[in-house]
């Protein structure tokens, strides 16, 4: 118990002496505690904002169509004969086809794209349409006015908003417009034989690969997408190998390595000579080493622990504001949404092995180096 | 006067965060507890109007819908274009077109 005591009160006092000697240089240690909060909070902040994201799609799109099929022409998606439905309904496990009608409207008003869909049964009626929180906010436009759109002529074709779908399901709707078949086939000159792709229902979920095998011999020039490959392409940007990890973790993970480098790969004559004087008053180098152990410490589990919160704070109640501008691009439409906070604790500690260990390493190792040569030359530097 | 020490107030710190690191995993579980009947709502919104992406990044439409976006569409415009949209560099292919 006394050993336990003596050892507990060494430590205490190696950091009373580590947090002094840190205080000392206390510009450089601040801004690199900064630097290194910086790293951790970037990280953490893409961990946490990609995982959010990928579990709350998991969540909204489990409701996606089970198979959509759409005609290929030439590479490029294009409008579907609705002659395919019947084709299709003949496929042994085909509960049911419909049409599905939507598209892209880019409005010169404000710059941005709006997605027009038809829904199954639009209660609005002829003339009126419902619009996003977006697009309101975007037109200043809300509920029993008239939004003008151009049709295929040029002409102008005026709507009024009948209603506006709840902010709650911005991250769906923002520039969701729902308009009548009538309206939507009217605007684009679409005939009714054709649609923008089909909705496919089958009675057994465990045969959605063979129907969709089925409806690619069937009708060769179309391109089932089964409900699994939507949930996957979301589960593929926000994995860990996605686009938008990668670029933001090159340049975290780098600015991290130099940091490490700059730690490994020496140490100032200052700190040389302290290490030596030091040795010359009696530490041992098991001391040294300790106290160079506890500075590694101090630095990287502030900076970790700061950085975590940071980050959390960011994504979750601040609505990941620094990484608006990468996902909205030039697009002038942006969801307002705050992401469900869905943390794990492999999360944490993949983040804590990723910083912590390897800086503490990179700054032990060096003054090993120093702390077994000799005083009297390293005081001479 | 008793002054703190200074690897006390370093041991205050480190214990005072990991209770708050603590606190945000128990926040983000009743928060996401709490969250789940309006991601109910939107899972029907999206069963109703069958929907099938999120309207996170609007600028193009194989970063607007990238499940439903073909092989060709960032390369669209013309036989030798590149693509060139911001979010396409964010919203990598669907993962069926891999």
């Amino acid at each position: 118990m006394k050993a336990m005591r003596a050892w507990v009160e060494k430590q205490r006092n190696m950091v009373d002496f580590t947090l002094s000697a840190l205080l000392r240089r206390k510009g450089k240690n601040v801004s690199l505690l900064a630097v290194y909060t910086g790293v951790v909070f970037v990280l953490g902040s893409v961990m946490f904002f990609t995982e959010g994201m990928r579990r709350e799609a998991h969540l909204i799109l489990h409701g996606a169509p089970e198979i959509i099929v759409q005609k290929m022409v030439a590479g490029r998606h294009d409008l579907i004969p609705t002659a395919y439905m019947e084709k299709i309904r003949q496929i042994k496990g085909v509960q049911s086809v419909k049409e599905r009608l939507w598209g892209y409207y880019y409005d010169p008003v404000v710059g941005a794209n709006y997605t027009l869909l038809v829904p199954d049964d639009f209660k609005l009626g002829e003339g009126n349409i419902a619009i996003g929180k977006g697009i309101s906010r975007k037109r200043l436009a809300y509920e029993g006015d008239i939004l003008s759109f151009r049709g295929y002529t040029g002409d102008p074709l005026t709507f009024q908003i009948g209603e506006i779908f709840s902010a709650e399901s911005e991250l769906i709707s923002a520039d969701l417009v729902t308009v009548s078949e009538e309206d939507f086939r009217g605007m684009f000159a679409m005939t009714k034989e054709v649609a923008t792709d089909l909705v496919v229902k089958v009675r057994n979920p465990k045969e959605l690969a063979t129907i969709a095998t089925k409806i690619v011999q069937l009708l060769p020039d179309t391109r089932p997408i089964l409900r699994d490959e939507i949930l996957r392409t979301y589960d593929a940007v926000f994995s860990w190998r996605s686009s938008l990890m990668l670029v933001i973790l090159l340049g975290a993970v780098f600015s991290f390595i130099i940091l490490a480098w700059d730690k490994a790969t020496g140490m100032s004559a200052e700190e040389k000579r302290e290490i030596g004087i030091l040795k010359a008053v009696g530490w041992e180098t098991s001391d040294v080493l300790l106290m160079r152990f506890w500075e590694g410490v101090v630095v990287s589990a502030s900076a970790f622990m700061l950085g975590v919160l940071l980050a959390y704070g960011h994504v979750f109640f601040a609505s990941a504001m620094l990484f608006e501008p990468v996902l909205k691009g030039w697009s002038v439409l942006y969801p307002e949404f705050k992401i469900t906070p869905f943390i794990a604790f492999n999360q944490v500690a993949a983040l804590f092995f990723l910083t912590v260990i390897p800086y503490t390493v990179a700054t032990i190792v060096p003054s090993w180096r120093t702390a077994t040569i000799d005083p009297d030359s390293v005081m001479r530097l | 006067m008793l002054s703190a020490r200074k690897s006390d107030l370093f041991f205050l710190f480190i214990t005072a965060s990991t209770l708050l690191i603590g606190i945000a995993f128990l926040h983000a579980e009743v928060q996401a507890a709490r969250n789940l009947p309006r991601l109910q709502q939107q899972a029907q919104m999206v069963e109703k109007y069958d929907l099938t992406d999120l309207a996170l990044c609007t600028e193009a439409r194989y970063t607007r819908h990238p499940s439903q976006a073909d092989r060709h569409t960032a390369f669209q415009d013309h036989p030798v274009s590149l693509e060139h949209f911001p979010t396409g560099s964010v919203i990598g292919p669907s993962h069926h077109l891999k």
